[in-house]
């Protein structure tokens, strides 16, 4: 881990921003298990939940190969490639 | 001396904190002379404890343990291996003894032991003895070298110090802190950030930032500028930030800081010279003594790369302008070409290599004084070529008629230039007794053109327009204008290798109060 000292004006907030909210759910959206215990009856019940409100909404699940680490390269390449939105079930 | 309050574990985890009255030796496994005195505290620790408790405070925590497995020692042995209390406490050297008394502080008529004097330590501990009303130390004194000198603390070590200054409660570090994931690369996060300029920065630590700001006298927190265009307070501790991230060593820091001044002044006007869709950009020129100190290029190639000093300062000044002032192209940076200069720009004079006033002293600066310059350029630098002038009269015109294509050769009186003289030049002008003034002369009186000859026409519509020449005279429209409005507006200085007859040329951008004029600075350290 590295510290840095920010060499800004310290006007703007350094924390990751958040991607622009388009306030309407349509597209390609990701349900990704980060293979933690449970974390699948949240993602199961919440595209249920989904597709029966917003049946235009197209959903793929993906997971991680183990919660203990980043998810892999090839895998976060093909979730962007492939969505327009993610929702990551972080813990059980 | 004195040490502060602390909390430190023992081997066995146990909770040692400073005794109050007691002994406190700080202590590191490496270090031979402390290998001499631990015996010393294990007696202490035996003889006297009971009623003047002894801490050892050791420096790293295997050493810790390795001594006291080696000595058989009883004595507490506290772990600083943060070496925060050997660092508040101002540690040098170890083996470093400390007598305090009931309030903490040293014992009255007590010194701290620095190293180990045979004589001084019998001394000390049979007068903390006898005032303690403790029988004499039972010890082989003989067995002890009279003398030892101790070992450098780790707290002073520069792989340490640095840091330990950074963490301190007094730090002058005042910036916000950011924390790069271990799993992120911090070059990459500098430049998601927009910290860069497009080339790689070296990370701003706060060890590297500190060791920057050893570069100047100044008062990390002193506001030295209100950086357009946010108009932000600008700290000596942020232009340290930038100055490492620019790659600048401590000691250009002081020439970094004068340049900023320069170009926050409202003459300079660094707003403007950002904003403008024209593409202008600051050229830094270092005069005096600091040339050399800091090792500048003033010769060849010295408007170019390869040279530290030259390519970080400039950088630094660019990087701060971006990071507080906010001037980024595309947000208020509007230039619609851009400039290389925009990366950096800087330079020294070769003021050894002519016999004319160097460009501080024309300024009103002693030739002694490190003075910096800011200009501002919109193009350049542009080469004059004349290999072929024997004279100096024939080279400055030629030098007059090579500026005249300046934004435009029917723009006359509208900007200045800043000539770099190369030394080639600076020769055949010298040989012909050409000093600035003649040349700046020779450059007029070759650019003077008549109003009538400057008008715009169907070939070409940049010129006097026609509504402005039916407003004037017969007279008025024969009168004839050089091409600048003053001869104080063609700035000189000399740099670049002794080979080559390629003089060069920035050219201004708009000048006067509604653009930008030439700023010097004094450098202070």
């Amino acid at each position: 881990m590295t510290t840095i000292l920010d060499p800004t004006d310290e006007r703007v907030p350094v924390t990751r921003q958040l991607a622009p909210r388009s306030g309407t759910i349509t597209g390609r959206l990701a349900l990704l298990d980060i293979a933690k215990p449970k974390g699948n009856h949240l993602l199961d019940r919440l595209q249920a939940l989904l597709m029966a409100r917003h049946p235009q909404v197209e959903v793929t699940r993906y997971s991680k190969p183990t919660f203990t680490k980043p998810a892999p390269d090839a895998l976060r390449a093909k979730i962007r490639e492939e969505n327009d939105f993610v929702i990551e079930a972080l813990a059980d | 001396m004195q040490i502060p309050e602390f909390a430190l574990k023992g081997l066995a985890g146990e909770d040692l904190s400073r005794p109050q009255p007691g002994l406190v030796c700080f202590i590191k496994e490496d270090c031979p002379t402390c290998q001499t005195v631990v015996p010393v505290l294990q007696a202490l620790h035996e003889q006297w404890g009971d009623a003047l408790p002894v801490i050892a405070v050791g420096q790293t925590a295997e050493g810790n343990r390795v001594l006291a497995d080696r000595h058989g020692l009883s004595v507490p042995i506290a772990d600083d291996s943060a070496l925060k209390i050997s660092f508040a406490a101002d540690i040098d050297t170890v083996p470093t003894l400390f007598a305090l008394g009931e309030d903490g502080t040293l014992a009255p008529g007590t010194a701290p032991q620095v190293g180990f004097v045979k004589d001084d330590w019998r001394a000390f501990l049979h007068a903390l003895g006898s005032a303690a009303g403790r029988p004499e130390l039972a010890l082989d004194w003989d067995e002890l070298p009279d003398w030892r000198p101790g070992c450098g603390s780790l707290s002073v070590d520069p792989q340490h110090a640095d840091r330990l200054r950074a963490e301190a409660d007094n730090s002058p570090i005042r910036a916000r802190k950011l924390t790069i994931g271990a799993l992120d690369d911090p070059f990459e996060f500098m430049f998601d950030q927009g910290f860069s300029d497009g080339l790689p920065l070296v990370p701003p630590t706060p060890e590297r930032v500190l060791r920057m700001l050893g570069g100047t006298g100044r008062d990390p927190q002193s506001v030295i500028a209100s950086m357009p265009p946010n108009l932000a307070e600008l700290t000596v501790e942020k232009v340290a930030i930038n100055a490492v991230m620019a790659g600048c060593k401590p000691e250009y820091l002081p020439v970094v800081i004068a340049a900023i001044e320069a170009i926050c002044t409202d003459e300079y006007n660094i707003h403007g010279v950002m904003a403008t869709t024209m593409g202008a950009s600051p050229v830094i020129v270092v005069n005096g003594p600091i040339r050399r100190q800091i090792d500048m290029n003033m010769e060849v190639g010295a408007l170019g790369q390869g040279n530290r000093a030259n390519a970080t300062i400039g950088r630094a000044v660019r990087l701060t302008v971006r990071n507080v002032g906010g001037a980024r192209p595309g947000g208020t940076e509007r230039s619609t070409l851009g400039n290389p200069a925009k990366f950096t720009q800087c330079f020294a004079e070769w003021e050894e290599r002519h016999p004319w006033e160097p460009l501080h002293v024309e300024r009103g600066f002693k030739r002694e004084e490190s003075v910096v310059t800011v200009f501002t350029m919109s193009s350049g630098p542009v080469l004059m070529v004349d290999q072929d002038s024997r004279s100096g009269r024939q080279l400055a015109a030629s030098f007059g008629l090579c500026l005249e294509a300046i934004w435009h050769p029917r723009a006359h009186y509208a900007t200045e230039a800043l000539v770099v003289v190369c030394p080639e030049h600076v020769d055949t002008f010298v040989k012909d007794g050409f000093d600035k003034a003649a040349i700046r002369a020779r450059i007029q009186e070759v650019t003077e053109r008549r109003i009538a000859d400057l008008a715009a026409d169907d070939d070409c519509a940049v010129g006097f327009q026609p509504a402005a020449l039916a407003r004037m005279s017969d007279a008025d429209r024969e009168r004839k204008l050089a091409k600048f409005k003053d001869v104080g507006d063609i700035h000189m200085t000399v740099a670049g290798g002794d080979a080559g007859k390629f003089s060069g040329a920035f050219h201004g951008w708009a000048t006067g109060t509604i653009g930008s004029q030439m700023v010097s600075r004094r450098i202070d350290d």
